[in-house]
């Protein structure tokens, strides 16, 4: 069915509130891959940078609820248009939690700091590479309200969390060999557990997506 | 269909088909409509909401060439049927209109009209209606010292709640409402709306409604029409939550219609 377009200024207002998510989330995405490098390469400066950049994506977080509120208190939205300013909200706050997740593994780099590795990452990087594709995915599905994307990205969650279980214990394993290097070895058994956590908000993402699009709750993580 | 689910319905509406002249004005309407429920019926202009309110104690018979078929059970009977007491079925059917339109009579007299014209005659049972429903529209402390001056004299808003008090007053099942607040200011609007969530204790409600947020606030179901059908039906929290047919949706977010 074609509308007349008697709410032309409200749907561009939506479409900005989009942008505006999608901005937020590139940074965020951003942010995770430099922490990443920051972690591999032992660059404290670039750790730096993402702990300190994660206040712009905190404030861009602060401005997409200022417009979903005032879009609420304003346009009165009801069914799909009151989806999208809700899953705006949930997803802006997903996403801030991403950004969160790349300052802990900064953190993580800088607490580490310049110890040589004792042994080289390889594993980390690309269980990192699997969270990453679930992030892109899922806000790609979210900008393009894509179920079978939503659906494809949640998949990926079951991969990540055996990456997951078998990494740590791994790691748990070389403590005995490496007694010096146990701080290094738990610091990196966090960063696996902030990996893990990276496709759990992806999978939620995804989640609000299935809502977003159809109006029904499903859990995408079972 | 189960007698507990009948016991529940004040209304039931089968297969109702109006005409005005050629115009098929309602078509197939199948409604429900539960005690003690307040349902909203929403839809843009000429969609048939005002004449299927109309229907429902029978006002629509006031309009020239008017024809109907099907069934339309009140209470058990068939309004359209069976030998009925219009009287009767009007003072169990109240209705209230987009403006308040008092009798150009006191406010006292405007409350216990239909209680007269069905033989109340002592005055303190008038007293008594008079007081209590006035007391249920939440008028009685704006009016009490001044009963006996005219209607006219109340604010639009007043007026308003005076009409609903004067058809409280015969102590009615149904509560019809057709675009009670349009011609009311907000705060006004809010009073009324207040007062249908305090009435629906009492009462079954049927509002038409131009204001969706209106119906949203107020309305337990909530039915939308469009060019003389009933396109849905269903609770107001689905209707404005994830309404089954896009054409519903396309009217609530107000992009047609």
């Amino acid at each position: 069915m074609t509308y007349m377009s008697t709410r032309s200024n409200f749907d561009n207002n939506l479409k900005e509130l989009k942008d505006l998510l999608l901005k937020m989330a590139s940074k965020a995405e951003t942010a995770i891959k430099e922490s990443m490098l920051a972690l591999v390469n032992q660059d404290l400066e670039k750790a730096q940078q993402v702990i300190d950049g994660d206040n712009e994506i905190d404030d861009l977080e602060y401005e997409i609820n200022d417009m979903a509120l005032l879009l609420i208190a304003r346009e009165s939205p009801v069914a799909t248009d009151l989806r999208k300013i809700s899953a705006a909200l949930k997803v802006s706050s997903e996403v801030e939690r991403f950004a969160d997740i790349a300052v802990n593994i900064a953190k993580s780099a800088l607490h580490i700091g310049k110890e040589k590795h004792f042994k080289e990452i390889i594993d980390i990087p690309k269980m990192m590479e699997m969270a990453l594709e679930m992030v892109s995915e899922s806000i790609s599905a979210y900008y393009a309200e894509d179920i079978t994307l939503a659906k494809k990205c949640a998949e990926k969650d079951d991969e990540v969390d055996k990456m997951f279980g078998s990494l740590v214990q791994e790691l748990m394993s070389y403590i005995p060999q490496n007694p010096n290097a146990t701080n290094q070895i738990i610091q990196l058994a966090f960063v696996c557990r902030f990996i893990e956590r990276i496709a759990d908000h992806s999978t939620n993402i995804a989640e609000d997506v299935v809502y977003l699009v159809t109006g029904n709750r499903v859990n995408l993580n079972d | 269909m189960s007698n507990i689910t009948l016991t529940r319905q004040v209304f039931d509406i089968n297969n109702l088909n109006l005409w005005y002249g050629d115009h098929h004005a309602l078509k197939d309407i199948n409604f429900p409509i539960n005690k003690k429920e307040v349902t909203a019926i929403i839809g843009p202009s000429g969609c048939g909401k005002s004449t299927f309110i109309k229907t429902l104690n029978l006002m629509i018979n006031m309009v020239p060439n008017v024809k109907m078929t099907g069934e339309i059970n009140f209470n058990g009977q068939n309004i359209l049927s069976d030998k009925l007491d219009l009287v009767e079925l009007r003072k169990n059917v109240g209705m209230v209109f987009q403006k308040g339109n008092p009798f150009p009579q006191s406010i006292y007299d405007n409350v216990a009209y239909g209680p007269r014209i069905h033989g109340m005659k002592r005055k303190v049972h008038l007293d008594e209606v008079v007081t209590k429903s006035l007391m249920d529209v939440a008028l009685w402390d704006e009016v009490k010292d001044r009963l006996h001056t005219p209607a006219l004299g109340l604010s639009g808003g007043q007026q308003q709640r005076l009409c609903i008090a004067r058809a409280l007053a015969t102590k009615p099942d149904v509560l019809l409402m057709d675009e009670p607040t349009s011609a009311l200011d907000p705060i006004s609007t809010l009073k009324i709306e207040e007062l249908i969530l305090e009435l629906k204790e009492k009462y079954t409600i049927v509002i038409v409604t131009h204001n969706m947020q209106q119906a949203s606030r107020v309305s337990d179901k909530t039915a939308f029409f469009l060019m003389g059908e009933l396109i849905e039906l269903d609770s107001t929290s689905t209707i404005f939550s994830n309404p089954a047919d896009e054409r519903t949706e396309g009217y609530i977010t107000g992009r047609f219609g």
